[in-house]
């Protein structure tokens, strides 16, 4: 399983309350951990990503094992700590705004 | 016993109000959604438990929440607003073609018939609807692909649908309105629209009389008397007695015709609100007095409202959908500021108390009446 830590905001929408776990087939990706976290979390789609192009929302970002991946493409394999569930895959809501 | 509930949204969240039909005290509930902006949130009157929200940030984006016990509780609906077939483009404010994208919801305005059935105005302009309480909506896209489309540009707040008025008396007919495009009018449940812009003169744009392209900031009807239709334009309150085919001015006495909310008393459909603000550029009220003005006659002659107002150092907006009435035998008159507070009137006007001063910047009220 995947563990995937929601900003505050996405988790009061998802009602959950820690991190999430998700079953990923094939190669742990950005798009697909978060195809996967739309699934089981049907509220979230839109949220993260533009629900037609996927294309990250202009505010999130994404971070595995402490780096910043939002601008990789969001087909290259995930970090082997984050694919076998030792580390996180983060969501985080960009500061910005003042 | 009678009594009201007040929809309020807010730049942080929103908030119920509720009282007895006395409306002295008051219950504020909230905040629900903290920290998300509520464009808006309003019940359905075929039934009034259920309720619908807009929630967005520029985090996370648009969602609309629902509610089907009068807002203890809320689950998220549909949030897949896709403009039907090509885009296409509008005006962007140095008149080159921009591309429509669709940012958030500013009004949903739910059937007078069926609680399922909701239109949502968005940015950029277009109306979409909802037959299956908001899990799925679909454009009207006659109204953005009739022909002036590409000439619309955006407001200063960015180019929104932002006022839907159901006809109750001619089925089928509906009014929408657009900033900076204008007023717009169905016939036939949201198949085909035109503009309804005839009588309005706005100097800031081009030609002063185009068919589109004015900053309408609301317009209002009386359910009894769907034909007469009262506007408040970028500057000028308008007046249309033939559902919207020519306007004419009432400003009258106003000492500021530039303002964003109108509403019309529930129970006399020639007495009409306003809350003039001083000019575009300084969005707040005249002499830093907050004052709303009333008009017993359909327009022209207005007197101010001014007890239990703040009539000195007061700076604050009031937005376009910020303003309500109820329909109890007294009429009650409900708005709410960009500084947070909610000031109530149980007496049609005459007098106003704040049921609540220090909220977060207040984007809309809303008000549901329990006879």
């Amino acid at each position: 399983m995947i563990r995937v830590i929601l900003p505050a905001h996405l988790k009061n929408l998802a009602a959950v309350s820690g991190e999430v776990a998700v079953e990923v087939l094939g190669a742990a990706t950005q798009r697909s951990v978060l195809d996967a976290v739309e699934s089981a979390y049907p509220m979230l789609c839109g949220t993260m990503r533009d629900r037609a192009t996927k294309r990250r929302r202009p505010f999130v970002r994404f971070f595995a094992c402490g780096l910043d991946v939002s601008l990789e493409p969001d087909v290259k394999p995930l970090p082997e700590a984050i694919a076998e569930g030792r580390e996180p895959f983060m969501v985080i809501g960009a500061i910005a705004g003042g | 016993m009678s009594r009201v509930r007040v929809l309020v949204g807010t730049k942080k969240g929103a908030f119920i109000l509720s009282s007895d039909g006395r409306r002295i005290r008051w219950k504020v509930e909230g905040p629900l959604f903290g920290g998300w902006e509520i464009y808006h949130l309003k019940g359905s009157p075929a039934d009034p438990m259920r309720l619908y929200a807009s929630q967005s940030t520029g985090w996370f984006g648009q969602l609309v929440q629902r509610s089907n016990d009068g807002g203890k509780t809320w689950e998220p609906a549909g949030n897949a607003f896709s403009y039907d077939g090509v885009a296409g483009t509008h005006q962007w404010y140095d008149g080159t073609a921009h591309p429509w994208e669709f940012k958030r919801v500013w009004h949903l305005e739910p059937s007078l018939s069926d609680p399922d059935e909701v239109y949502a105005g968005v940015e950029d302009a277009a109306l979409f609807r909802s037959k299956d309480g908001g899990r799925t909506w679909g454009e009207l896209s006659g109204l953005r692909q009739h022909g002036t489309g590409p000439r619309w540009q955006p407001g200063a707040g960015g180019m929104c649908l932002h006022t839907i008025l159901l006809d109750p008396v001619n089925v089928g007919r509906m009014f929408i309105a657009i900033s900076a495009a204008g007023a717009f009018r169905s016939d036939d449940n949201g198949g085909t629209w035109k503009p309804i812009n005839r009588g309005l003169r706005s100097e800031h744009i081009p030609d002063p009389t185009a068919d589109v392209g004015h900053c309408v900031h609301h317009i209002a009807l009386h359910p009894s008397r769907p034909n007469v239709l009262f506007m408040q334009k970028h500057w000028d309150v308008m007046r249309s007695d033939d559902a919207g085919d020519s306007w004419t001015e009432v400003s009258g006495n106003l000492p500021s015709d530039f303002g964003f909310p109108i509403e019309i008393h529930a129970h006399e459909p020639d007495t009409v609100y306003v809350v003039p603000i001083k000019s575009d550029s300084e969005h707040f009220p005249p002499d830093g007095k907050l004052r709303v003005y009333r008009s017993r006659t359909g327009g022209n002659e207005w007197e101010a409202l001014t007890r239990g107002l703040p009539q000195r150092n007061c700076y604050v907006n009031v937005l376009r959908d910020a303003m309500a009435v109820d329909s109890l035998d007294a009429c009650g008159v409900y708005f709410g500021t960009t500084g947070g507070q909610i000031y109530a009137s149980a007496d049609s006007g005459d007098t106003w108390k704040p049921i609540v001063r220090d909220l977060p910047s207040v984007m809309s009220v809303e008000v549901q009446t329990f006879l």
